[in-house]
């Protein structure tokens, strides 16, 4: 008999410099720690900082032949400009995760919209944990990986002295996520 | 039991293929998408007791490979497809000198500076022809981050133990990408070293050779002297330019040592070839989207599977026909116009029928085109 293949596909994006091929490649980690298959690519232009910018991430209990996201189950923007060029082919019953700073008059679907800069930036202090917010709502609303794998992995990928801010990020994420789920607020396409 | 799997980036797999192979001297110049090649050599080649050096150019950075290896130690530079062609000429030299080295072509979109971060296959041709002259190469092509490991280790192998540059040809999707490996079952991988003479230093012929075996590599500062050029030479590696018969057999053993061991040097897979009517033959990141496509044209009751080419060069003449007689068709898909396809063609042309699908926007290939030719959709297939 053989197995159904369970297979999640992953879409991180915003501009230059906001970390989000990080984002994918601590993804990864956690799912590769999880024993499950996975690939992760990406996409970058010339820039140092700025542009719109996309990393994927495909996790499967299968081996994954084609490398590219075909249908996204989780899309995730930080910015307007990445929103626009890579919301492309989200499947029906998958998820949008927005900063809530991207102009709503661009919905064109039902979207999760949140606070990660202004969280990352005005509670955290530091802008520059966005990421690391984002991949805490992500992974409390999708729930495809376990948290503690994400910690694990947020070891082995960040400077050593930015670990523990870098935690808390993920849990200000993980939280959100999870009070949005108990509001029975979450969206789909 | 902690697991043995990592999360590895293929680039970086390459460098650490690299390591496991014995290299001790890397010399380059950063180009993407192969920069993170040289990035963890410059890292971990000068703790594995190595030197790690970035030339002013990529035409140095081949002269530095050359001299190095010419002192003995494995030796190999990296580069993308506008570095490779500054590289060509001391490939050939490295070619004709018989001096064994490895260098990665990490394939982005061309010509000139093309796409840096767009892939395509567009260099196949070029590793085989890229030098002048009558020729041959060994070329090798990864389709996933365990391959792009395993294949460094080949490549280091084949060229030592031929004397001869090796090109690896990675395509940027692969370079780029991070998988989960598992690289314990490749510790007991056979690592080779180039043959070494035996004779006294005075009594030493640097290109002496029984029949097209290459000939025993002395090292530079072991006290052997002898004479390295790009001319044509005899077995005492001096220029020869009115000996005919020793130009002769030059350079049909130059070809010869490489050629004659189609055999030993071929490296493929294949995947559901049995009772199949349908063959696609496929390489690098395109062979992983044939894996996909066979996968799902099985499920539509098509009779189709796929040879998956790891070794490209020198083209495997003897496997290619015998895997493609009796087929139907022989379907070839590529990030480029059809260059493997029409040294496929050339093959086989008498035995069966050969359609590319060709590909050159940017975009690793998509499965559903090759499942759409079977269907009888596809309208940009070329039948060669």
């Amino acid at each position: 008999m053989m197995k159904e293949e369970q297979k999640c596909e992953i879409r991180l994006s915003g501009s230059g410099g906001q970390g989000l091929i990080l984002a994918g490649i601590i993804l990864a980690d956690a799912a590769n720690l999880e024993n499950k298959y996975v690939v992760q690519t990406q996409s970058y232009g010339p820039e140092a900082r700025g542009g719109a910018r996309r990393a994927e991430v495909i996790i499967s209990n299968m081996p994954i032949h084609f490398l590219m996201v075909e249908e996204a189950d989780i899309f995730l923007a930080l910015t307007s400009e990445a929103y626009t060029k890579f919301k492309y082919n989200v499947k029906p019953g998958g998820m949008i995760i927005l900063d809530e700073e991207i102009n709503p008059k661009m919905f064109v679907t039902s979207v999760n919209p949140f606070p990660i800069i202004k969280t990352a930036r005005e509670e955290l202090g530091r802008e520059i944990v966005a990421n690391i917010v984002s991949l805490g709502v992500l992974t409390a609303l999708s729930g495809i990986l376990k948290p503690a794998s994400l910690e694990e992995a947020l070891k082995i990928r960040v400077p050593p002295h930015t670990v523990d801010l870098n935690r808390r990020a993920f849990q200000r994420g993980w939280d959100m996520g999870k009070e949005r789920i108990k509001k029975k607020e979450v969206e789909k396409v | 039991m902690k697991s043995s799997r990592k999360l590895m980036q293929g680039n970086e797999a390459c460098a650490e293929g690299a390591l496991k192979a014995g290299v001790k001297f890397f010399a380059g110049y950063p180009i993407t998408p192969s920069t993170e090649i040289a990035e963890t050599l410059a890292e971990k080649l000068p703790r594995a007791g190595g030197v790690f050096i970035q030339m002013e150019d990529e035409i140095a950075s081949m002269a530095a490979v050359i001299g190095a290896s010419l002192t003995g130690v494995k030796s190999m530079t990296a580069t993308s497809g506008p570095g490779f062609s500054l590289k060509q000429e001391n490939i050939g030299f490295a070619v004709m000198t018989e001096i064994p080295c490895v260098v990665v072509n990490v394939q982005r979109l061309g010509p000139s500076t093309g796409g840096p971060t767009l892939p395509a296959q567009g260099d196949v041709m070029q590793a085989r022809w890229g030098t002048h002259g009558e020729h041959a190469m060994i070329a090798l092509c990864p389709a996933s981050v365990e391959e792009a490991y395993y294949l460094t280790i080949m490549a280091f192998n084949y060229s030592e133990r031929f004397r001869t540059p090796v090109v690896l040809l990675l395509d940027e999707t692969i370079g780029h990408l991070r998988e989960s490996v598992d690289l314990k079952k490749y510790e007991d991988t056979r690592i080779i070293n180039r043959p070494v003479p035996w004779e006294a230093p005075g009594q030493y012929l640097p290109y002496k050779a029984e029949g097209d075996e290459p000939p025993p590599m002395a090292s530079l500062g072991e006290g052997y002297r002898f004479h390295v050029t790009g001319l044509v030479h005899d077995e005492s590696g001096f220029p020869v330019a009115g000996n005919h018969a020793a130009i002769d057999r030059l350079l049909t053993r130059l070809s010869n040592k490489i050629i004659k061991r189609q055999e030993e040097i071929t490296l493929y897979k294949e995947f559901m070839t049995e009772n199949a009517q349908y063959l696609v033959i496929a390489y690098g990141a395109t062979a992983r989207s044939a894996y996909g496509a066979v996968e799902l044209a099985r499920k539509e009751g098509y009779r189709v599977g796929l040879l998956h080419m790891q070794t490209l060069w020198p083209f495997p003449e003897k496997l290619v026909r015998q895997k493609t007689l009796g087929k139907k068709t022989v379907l070839v898909p590529e990030m480029n116009l059809g260059q493997y396809a029409r040294e496929i063609k050339k093959t086989v042309a008498d035995q069966t029928q050969v359609v590319t699908l060709s590909q050159v926007d940017g975009r690793i290939f998509h499965p559903s085109r090759i499942v759409a030719f079977l269907r009888g959709e596809a309208k940009y297939a070329q039948v060669l």
